[in-house]
């Protein structure tokens, strides 16, 4: 709380001893997480564990994984899915993305490998070609008894919904920070996918509490955390 | 970002292309391309905004402003700034990420490392190129000759297959 503390009075810097944020930030949001505060007493273990943020790149979570002792893995997979070079289509022309070539490039590690995956609001944003391809191998390289937790928004939500990425401020706090898709040299222009504009990811779709349960049948359970701004918090375990 | 007029630091600069092992024993600031594996143990690196490396990098600090795919070993700090593009692992003391930088990989947090060693086990020293029974404070060394041109070869990349997949 401090450090969260020292934050909002130094606006775009930090101080610790292992991780640092600097530079400029846009405005921040701060929201409470019921799915966040039980996912904490997961990662509270003494063991070190290994734990996949699949979000933008955020050094808070970083540093906040840490200083808890683990292993933090970053992946933007949002911003993977924004490479022009997977838009293909199919036999009567459509326009989808490879989902094949996707998981060729992105997600490559050994199966079992996570005690803790953060999806974040993937799932709403990402084009709905690699939804469940991405939701399956993530199924494989979480452990057994392994915990992902991830965001829905709700009809309620809006068409307009904002795209954030979520920075883990305290075990029942998170910022969020609208996301602009910028442009990548490495991947050319941004906007070449249809979920983004240089604006910021468009909300794909809203799921209910069927499709989120028919997503994540594969796990061994589900739990639902309900909250005021109309996201639904989930969290399940293999 | 200009490029450190200092003397004490060695420069590469945008058009210059290595391939092969640089190592050495002062600061180095990059902004050309390198590819292959970079060893500055006890010295700094920098990689300008125009630097493209791919190669693995073992130094004190790496302060990267440019695209580097490779892991890296830092004995105390490592920066990355808005500009960034890391691909690849991180062992470090200390790291700052700005808010901007793309990082893909793994933070394994690097406790500082006792000075007195146990059973008389001597500390690991990381492999360098051009071992030899001294290594006399020497300006930076490329074991490839650098070229003035402008193409790259793309190496494959190295990643670990999943050896499980569930299928819907």
């Amino acid at each position: 709380m401090a450090t969260h503390s020292l934050m909002r009075l130094f606006r775009g810097t930090s101080v610790e001893t292992g991780t640092n944020v600097r530079g400029s930030q846009k405005e921040r949001l701060t929201r409470k997480s019921s799915g966040m505060n039980e996912l904490t007493r997961v990662m509270r273990s003494e063991d070190t564990l290994c734990v996949l943020d699949i979000g933008s790149t955020s050094a808070t979570n970083i540093r906040y994984l840490t200083e808890l002792g683990h292993k933090p893995y970053s992946e933007d997979l949002l911003d993977a899915s924004t490479d022009p070079s997977l838009i293909t289509r199919d036999e009567n022309g459509q326009q989808s993305l490879d989902s094949k070539r996707f998981l060729s490039e992105n997600l490559t590690y050994p199966a079992a490998q996570f005690d803790v995956v953060m999806c974040w609001n993937l799932a709403d944003y990402m084009d709905e070609t690699l939804v469940k391809p991405v939701v399956a191998r993530l199924w494989s390289v979480l452990k057994p008894g392994g915990a992902l937790l991830a965001f829905f928004h709700t009809q309620e939500a809006g068409v307009d919904a904002p795209c954030y990425r979520y920075h883990i401020v305290a075990p029942d706090t998170l910022e969020m920070q609208h996301i602009e898709a910028h442009k990548d040299l490495r991947k050319g222009p941004p906007g070449a996918i249809q979920n983004s504009s240089p604006a910021g990811f468009k909300l794909q779709r809203v799921f209910n509490n069927r499709h989120i349960e028919n997503l994540f049948r594969d796990f061994g359970s589900i739990k639902f955390f309900l909250t005021r701004d109309n996201v639904r918090e989930v969290l399940v375990v293999r | 970002m200009e490029s450190p007029k200092t003397a004490d630091i060695a420069h590469i600069g945008r058009s210059v292309i290595i391939k092969g092992e640089l190592s050495g024993s002062e600061d180095l600031y990059v902004d050309g391309q390198v590819e292959g594996t970079i060893e500055l143990q006890g010295n700094s690196l920098t990689v300008g905004p125009h630097g493209q490396l791919r190669a693995d990098v073992n130094a004190k600090n790496v302060i990267v402003h440019g695209v580097l795919e490779g892991n890296v070993k830092a004995s105390e700090r490592t920066d990355l700034r808005k500009s960034a593009v890391v691909t690849g692992d991180i062992f470090s003391q200390k790291i700052a990420i700005e808010d901007g930088a793309y990082f893909k990989g793994k933070v394994d947090i690097q406790k500082e490392t006792p000075k007195n060693t146990h059973s008389g086990v001597k500390p690991e020293t990381p492999a360098a190129a051009g071992n030899g029974p001294e290594r006399a404070s020497s300006p930076v060394v490329a074991a490839a000759v650098a070229a003035a041109s402008s193409s790259t070869n793309t190496a494959p990349g190295d990643k670990t297959p999943v050896t499980e997949q569930k299928k819907f």
